[in-house]
């Protein structure tokens, strides 16, 4: 079970010599802050603790305990509509591939999280802005399909704008697919958390995100089914300020809880520990072999 | 101006003088067969030729069309319709019609998506744009026909769901995301056609079904034209441009395996015989039904799951 090398260059904490010397301004407070410094602080400013979208790599990085086994990377996108307008559809995949360095618009796979194996998905708005296609959806399928035979909880975090375009109807689709998985999931006894992170809209907000038996917000998150700018051109007026945020909707009573990123992961615990009862093993790593059902591996295997 | 509208002023004329002349010619004795004939055809003619092909920024149109039967028409042509309404929590939403129904003798839940006819009742349906309210009621719903081992028939026919800040403060996205749960689990059988405009998730939360139907120039899209337009470039003018694009047509759906069967419509649209068209749905809902009420709870919940699993999965 080789550790991938984006995870592994990660935990080494190496900083690639392109981000070195950069530096990023908050656009929340407009502090510039030094992007190693930023991502040692799990991209929250440190100035106003804004939360910046976070690349998937990071957000597995932060969270799993040691390793990660992705599920369904294979996958790729066709180009069922053969589309084109400025440029063609495969055109925008590849250049988002390059920008993002990511197949599709999540990443799936195993890990451990304090010790309990889960079943962990995460999205990416780096790649067309987190949009729900064919792959995205048949990766979320997978989870839920794998998690259900391997006994695991799941977690998912969102970051969509909704469901593709460029892949139309097949994309909507997507989210009558991702419900039955889930809900066959659950009906089993799984216990899935979802995440909700900035942005988290459309046709993802309206299934597995708001599907979940415990429904968690990043602070200060952007979440709602119709676009802010949709909305406003519907009613011709202004939207109050905090509308369609993680706290807005907390107020209203839609998601359970509101958790700054920086106590995420061990209110991920916790919740696993009230779900499944999550005893922590000492070794995070053969837990999660046994749960994924590879074989134990000896002490050079492991080297 | 709807496009179909525009298309249609000539033949309307065209009708007219038909129906002139043959008035004319029972009061006078001179034989005028041929000239009515000649018009006949040229009539028919003209009507090939403006609905023989349509793109499919005019089927948009088509489904849009005015006088075209809606939610509450299939709902009126059944045996027999009690309504029930409301979500238990907040409201009714006008938006969605459902209740208990007889279909061809057989028990039913029939839903319907209703956007209106003049103007009073369209701001009564909110033009057919369901709140989280009708959602829920539909959630409710299914759970009761679940609970009478009744069958479930929708017919969808709306643009989105509604976008307004009330929607948003009391969670659109999970009454949607609800109602798709509900109806991934039901035990019943889930017919659902959609008979005008099937608009996005807010068209989905009803069609989760056994079997989808369409009518041939309903169409059905990941978002409405203009909607799509508007997130791909920022200008929902484009919107027939959008619509060229998004394989929204029945016989697109047909080819992708989301639709499992497209009922014909008269030359011209379902308005140019209300009556016949909605009888049709109806006959191929029951037929739909006949096949489905056979089948075990467990086995429906499994072929449904197979049904959606194997769209956009990768080629085994």
């Amino acid at each position: 079970m080789p550790m991938p090398e984006w995870l592994r260059l990660r935990r080494a904490e190496a900083v690639p010599a392109d981000q070195a010397a950069q530096w990023t301004k908050c656009p929340k407070c407009g502090s510039m802050i030094y992007r190693p410094d930023l991502a040692a602080n799990a991209w929250v400013c440190p100035n106003c603790s804004h939360h910046f979208r976070m690349h998937a790599f990071d957000r597995i990085s932060m969270l799993v305990d040691s390793d990660f086994v992705e599920i369904g990377g294979e996958l790729l996108p066709g180009d069922p509509l053969g589309w084109t307008d400025k440029v063609s559809y495969p055109q925008k995949l590849q250049r988002d591939r390059e920008k993002s360095k990511l197949t599709e618009g999540v990443v799936c796979g195993f890990a451990s999280i304090g010790g309990t194996p889960v079943a962990l998905g995460v999205m990416d708005f780096n790649f067309r802005g987190g949009t729900m296609g064919t792959v995205v959806g048949e990766r979320i399928t997978q989870l839920f399909e794998s998690a259900r035979e391997r006994h695991l909880p799941c977690i998912v975090f969102t970051a969509s704008g909704g469901a593709r375009m460029e892949e139309g109807m097949l994309a909507l689709m997507q989210m009558a697919k991702t419900t039955l998985a889930v809900r066959r999931f659950h009906d089993d006894g799984g216990y899935y958390v979802s995440v909700l992170t900035d942005p988290t809209t459309g046709g993802v907000s309206a299934s597995f995100a708001f599907q979940a038996d415990v429904i968690l917000a990043e602070a200060r998150a952007a979440i709602g089914f119709a676009g802010r700018r949709v909305i406003e051109q519907t009613i011709r007026q202004k939207l109050p300020e905090n509308f369609q945020t993680a706290e807005f909707l907390l107020e209203k009573g839609a998601i359970d809880m509101v958790v700054e990123r920086s106590e995420l992961k061990g209110k991920l615990m916790r919740l696993l520990d009230y779900g499944i009862g999550a005893q922590r093993p000492a070794n995070g790593r053969a837990a999660l072999l046994r749960a994924i059902g590879a074989p134990p591996e000896s002490a050079e295997s492991r080297a | 101006m709807n496009a179909i509208v525009e298309r249609e002023k000539g033949l309307i004329e065209l009708e007219q003088r038909i129906a002139a002349l043959k008035t004319h010619a029972a009061q006078q004795p001179v034989d005028m067969t041929a000239e009515i004939r000649a018009l006949e055809t040229k009539y028919a003619e003209i009507q090939r030729e403006v609905f023989g092909t349509m793109t499919p920024w005019q089927r948009v149109n088509m489904a849009r069309h005015p006088k075209r039967p809606l939610g509450s028409d299939y709902i009126a042509a059944l045996d027999q319709f009690d309504e029930l309404h409301g979500d238990r929590h907040f409201r009714d939403d006008r938006a969605i019609v459902g209740g208990f129904a007889k279909l061809r003798g057989r028990r039913v839940i029939a839903i319907a998506q209703d956007k209106g006819r003049d103007t009073k009742e369209k701001v009564l349906r909110n033009f057919g744009m369901p709140s989280p309210e009708g959602y829920r009621k539909v959630i409710r719903l299914v759970q009761l026909a679940d609970h009478l081992g009744l069958p479930v028939v929708t017919f969808v026919d709306t643009s989105g769901a509604d976008p307004g800040i009330g929607s948003e403060e009391r969670a659109q996205a999970e009454a949607i995301a609800q109602s798709l749960y509900e109806l991934a689990d039901a035990g019943v059988p889930i017919v659902a056609t959609v008979i005008g405009e099937g608009g996005s998730g807010g068209a989905l939360a009803l069609a989760l079904a056994d079997r989808v139907l369409m009518l041939e120039h309903a169409v059905y899209s990941v978002a409405s034209p203009e909607g799509a337009a508007a997130i791909l470039w920022g200008d929902a003018g484009r919107a027939e441009e959008a619509a060229t694009r998004l394989k929204l047509t029945s016989d697109d759906l047909l080819q992708f395996g989301i639709v499992d069967e497209v009922i014909p419509e008269p030359l011209g649209g379902a308005h140019r015989d209300p009556v016949g068209v909605v009888a049709s749905v109806l006959a191929a809902v029951d037929n739909a039904l006949s096949a489905l009420t056979v089948v075990a709870p467990d086995e429906l919940r499994d072929r449904r799951y197979r049904k959606f699993r194997r769209i956009g999965a990768p080629a085994t």
